[in-house]
């Protein structure tokens, strides 16, 4: 390996901090500097990103954790700062490449204080790679948590409270609602991840020798049945999993549209990832007990949300809930434990996390020009909004799994693999996906070609910056419809070193 | 039997550095109030300093017990010794503008602080329950008259007075206690107890143990014997309460450390459920309790006393890695503490206000105070990259180690709800709306003590490893974890 390979996803991580700490430095009058260096750090990580996951080796014989690196932090504990990423986490970094950089680019709108929201948004990047990268259990968690803790502010400060018709939710609302119960949730994941460090027993936070010891019989089949729901409600409050959603419409509402787009777009995966890493990796036997359950809530998830993505008004409340639903189908994906399945959600987690990017973008820049959300209120904006339209007509396509984009190859295999495990709840699956395309369709249909409304031919259509962001997010969407190949090779090297997973040798993959 | 008085040199020189400040503070003539405030915190700052280098510098490779078995020199006494100076510097450091415009006697508190200093000191080291109860005194008696020091403020006396008087019937009942035991078993070393106490275990001997310990619970400001606590941290000028909060709680750990490792190791199954309840209901109790504080001095009153419930679990456990993550805690709580002491120090100092309310819009007012007291908050939460992630992390596992999983439990769920009112202060400093609006200026002299203390709070949280090894090594001089 070359040195720069052996160090790229360490500096994943410090690249983002040392972000932070030197925009903390700059005066607070120096806006524009402020931008340029989040910008640049964006891309910079983008590229990063980019190279760890073309560097990935998906070769049959190849190791599972890849660009290993080990710095020992508290021996006498066990804990090492220890990275890598396997066929699961590689697509991850790619996706929070494109959504850093995408949204430090969105960001670049902010007014108040730009400063301190690019320092609070880095630091949350930060936590966003570390989780991803981290094959060490206490940073695992370490980086999770650091993920949330600039949430709080970035709503509060910078989010915007909606008071619609009689319905007011103000951004601390949206903001305490959000951090206290993804907190509270990751509680129930503290417990277990002290509980799975001191059965196992080894002195050790090695996620890889943690798993061995397991398989071993570290832990008794029913300490691991018992442990798991903590996992998997512990985890799944942060995917969204029903009944524990609640906190994601209101949050994602009052966020502000870079926060929105980081947070719904990859800070959502994380709780998928852990499912996947902790609860899958560390707990087989458990995961095994629960998958049914697990299945259950995320069909009720893909329902549930797209129900109710049908009844709302308010722009970014549909979106918040469609996110709600696509990350069902992850959930749903997950508890197939066959290959097909899990392939499908991984890729449904990189696909869901570029579209809802996309999404909020374009939302957000419908709510900073037009000042209202109401679906009622705006109408026919396509007239005079042409790249707005476009934009949000492709994520929205993407949302409802037209083939050629990525949406439509990610639900087919969960869809798949469904199938194959739990056939009824993977039909009800799929009727989400219709009623997916109904709110979509409906909502263009009226926002966008609907009768042209005067008061809004005065809007102006996105700026070359929001063009550009918004552009990016398109490539990948339609690069993985139509030549998902490479996605799903180096997925599905990952997803076969998964214990417990049934190989279904599909000739699709 | 030979004694080597050279191994109480720190001692020796922080008894004679308190003398001098009081000597100096109306020898002089001093020419102005600035002035002398300005000279003796310097003088009492650099003797610290002078006395912590010589320590360590002498000490590293000391393990001995002096006068047959009264003081331990030894790593543990020497980590929390140097601990104790640094804390005494710190205060002084971040208290110089309100000792000025606040405090009619600075020659009294700075002399008074080196002489709490030595109590705390002298606690780290004792190794008897005589020794041990006379360090305690030296440093309450000095917090009694600091606590008082504002004098014309009626908050100042009745906080004093409160803390006089409960604290008097706290040390009855500690020295009731200590009788019984020695009744008991004829003996007061920590170390020559232990097989004693296991050996005439009884209704006395559980008496007295109980006392005892309650006593140290008053000055840990354990749950039920906290009531004090709110009170005193609001009366005292504020500098007084950043001491009460942080060296007082620091020495009495290390003492109590200290006897339940070295006296208390054969009769845990005797002690430790009753003390585990204890840490539950303290912890509880803070966090409960704090949720609806006005005042910025009593919620973070009621939130020391609920991480002293969380450091008792480090002790509780009583292995190694729980006495480890226990050092390692009271360390981190000590930059993290004295860091949001520092920011309400500063802004009473400069506004006169201690009220959450008036924490309003801080952060447009001044960006530094607000990114301290916010990152002190998040890390007395918990929150990564802070010291409190790491070092309450690793409490909560010791307790599972230690097979006390309920406990972890409790802890983990009251972690979590004071959050809420961290982030209260969190929010009204950022989202609040500032009713008055100006720019308040810290000097640079008076903002390197800020940023010292923030540094330390992310060091902690980022690269434990060097102070985990001194609390590796300081825990490994204590009897049971060789």
């Amino acid at each position: 390996m070359s040195s720069a390979e052996r160090h790229v996803l360490e500096w994943l991580i410090y690249l983002p901090m040392l972000t932070a700490v030197v925009l903390v430095a700059l005066p607070v009058a120096w806006r524009t500097t402020a931008r340029w260096v989040g910008v640049g750090s964006g891309a910079l990580l983008m590229v990063g990103s980019a190279w760890v996951f073309i560097a990935f080796d998906y070769s049959a014989g190849a190791e599972t954790f890849q660009l290993v690196k080990v710095y020992p932090w508290l021996e006498s504990v066990g804990i090492d700062f220890r990275l890598g990423v396997d066929g699961i986490a590689a697509p991850m970094v790619l996706l929070t490449g494109i959504v850093a950089l995408t949204g430090s680019v969105i960001a670049a709108n902010v007014e108040r204080d730009a400063k301190s929201y690019y320092v609070l948004l880095f630091v949350l990047i930060a936590g966003v790679y570390g989780t991803f990268v981290s094959i060490d259990l206490f940073f695992f968690f370490f980086f999770y948590e650091l993920a949330i803790v600039p949430m709080f502010l970035l709503i509060a400060v910078w989010g915007s409270s909606s008071t619609f018709r009689d319905f007011a939710r103000t951004k601390e609302y949206g903001a305490l609602k959000l951090v206290l119960m993804i907190v509270a949730a990751s509680v129930l994941v503290w417990i277990a991840v002290i509980a799975i460090y001191v059965w196992v027993g080894q002195q050790t936070f090695n996620i890889l020798e943690l798993r061995d010891a397991v398989q071993n019989g570290a832990i008794s089949s029913g300490a691991q049945k018992a442990l798991f729901p903590l996992v998997m409600v512990g985890f799944g409050l942060l995917a969204g999993l029903w009944p524990f959603h609640t906190w994601s419409p209101d949050g994602h509402v009052a966020a502000p549209t870079s926060v929105s787009m980081l947070h719904a777009g990859v800070l959502m995966k994380l709780g998928a990832f852990g499912i996947i890493r902790v609860g899958m990796t560390l707990l087989p036997e458990g995961m095994d007990a629960w998958a049914l359950a697990l299945f259950v809530l995320g069909t009720v998830n893909v329902v549930y949300g797209a129900v109710t993505a049908m009844a709302q008004t308010d722009l970014k409340y549909v979106v918040g809930y469609s996110s709600v639903s696509h990350m069902g189908y992850v959930i749903m994906g997950i508890a197939t434990l066959n290959s097909i399945g899990l392939t499908g959600a991984t890729l449904q987690m990189f696909s869901h996390g570029i579209m809802t990017a996309l999404f909020f973008a374009i939302v957000g820049a419908i709510y900073e020009r037009a000042h209202t959300r109401d679906t009622l209120i705006l109408n026919g904006l396509a007239s005079k909004m042409g790249w707005t339209t476009a934009f949000f007509v492709i994520a929205g396509l993407t949302s409802l799994g037209l083939p050629g984009l990525s949406g439509f190859i990610a639900e087919v295999l969960v869809f798949i693999g469904a199938f194959h495990s739990q056939p009824v709840l993977g039909a009800l699956g799929i009727l989400g996906a219709a009623i997916t395309a109904v709110y979509i369709l409906r909502l263009v249909a009226r926002v966008f070609f609907g009768q042209r409304d005067p008061q809004w031919d005065a809007l102006p259509d996105l700026t070359p910056r929001e063009i550009a962001a918004a552009g990016a997010l398109v490539v990948p969407l339609v690069l993985v419809g139509i030549w998902p190949a490479p996605f799903l090779d180096v997925i599905r090297h990952g997803v076969d070193a998964l214990p417990g997973v049934d190989a279904l040798l599909g000739g699709i993959l | 039997m030979q004694v080597d008085f050279t191994l109480l040199i720190p001692e020796f020189m922080l008894a004679g550095l308190g003398v001098l400040v009081l000597i100096a503070d109306f020898a002089v003539p001093w020419r102005s109030r600035g002035g002398k405030n300005g000279v003796l915190a310097a003088l009492t700052v650099l003797g610290l300093a002078v006395t912590f280098a010589l320590m360590l510098r002498m000490q590293w490779n000391t393990h001995e017990v002096l006068y047959d078995n009264l003081i331990y020199v030894d790593r543990y006494a020497l980590l929390f010794k140097a601990l104790a100076m640094g804390i005494g510097a710190a205060v002084v450091l971040i208290s110089m503008e309100y000792v000025h415009t606040r405090i009619r006697h600075a020659g009294e508190f700075y002399a008074l602080l080196v002489f709490a200093v030595l109590g705390a000191v002298l606690m780290a080291g004792a190794a008897e329950l005589l020794t041990a109860y006379i360090a305690i005194e030296l440093l309450a008696f000095c917090l009694y008259v600091l606590v008082a020091l504002s004098r014309g403020d009626t908050r100042s006396g009745e906080a004093a007075t409160k803390y006089i008087l409960l604290g008097a019937i706290s040390s009855a009942v500690m020295l009731f206690g200590i009788a019984l035991i020695y009744g008991a078993i004829g003996e007061t070393s920590f170390r020559a107890s232990e097989r004693l106490l296991e050996s005439v275990f009884g209704p006395t001997v559980a008496l007295g143990l109980a006392m005892f310990v309650a006593g140290l619970g008053f000055k840990l400001s354990m749950a039920p014997f906290h009531l004090w606590a709110p009170d005193v941290y609001e009366g005292a000028p504020t500098p007084v309460t950043a001491l009460v909060s942080v060296l007082s709680k620091a020495a009495a750990f290390a003492l109590t450390l200290r006897f339940l490792a070295e006296a208390g190791s054969a009769t845990l199954e005797e002690w430790q459920l009753a003390l585990a309840v204890l840490a539950a209901l303290t912890m509880t109790v803070g966090t409960f309790t704090a949720l609806v504080q006005e005042n910025i001095k009593r919620l973070l009153a009621y939130s020391s006393v609920a991480q002293v419930g969380f450091v008792l679990i480090g002790i509780i456990a009583l292995n190694e890695s729980g006495a480890r993550a226990a050092l390692l805690h009271i360390a981190g709580y000590s930059f993290t503490n004295l860091a949001a002491f520092a920011v309400v120090i500063a802004v009473e100092a400069k506004t006169g206000k201690e009220r959450i309310a008036d924490y309003a819009g801080l952060a447009s007012r001044s960006p530094l105070l607000a990114m301290v007291m916010a990152s002190a908050m998040f890390s007395l939460a918990g929150l990564p990259i802070f010291a409190g992630f790491v070092t309450k992390f690793l409490l909560f596992t010791s307790a599972v180690e230690g097979g006390l999983f309920w406990l972890m439990v409790i802890a983990v769920v009251n972690s979590l709800v004071s959050l809420y009112y961290y982030l209260r202060i969190v929010r009204e400093m950022y989202v609040g709306e500032a009713a008055e609006t100006g720019r308040l200026r810290l000097h640079v002299a008076a903002s390197l003590p800020v940023w010292f203390l923030f540094a330390g709070t992310v060091l902690v949280g980022v690269y434990p490893a060097p102070l985990m090894d001194a609390a590796g090594a300081a825990v490994s001089a204590l009897a049971p974890f060789p």
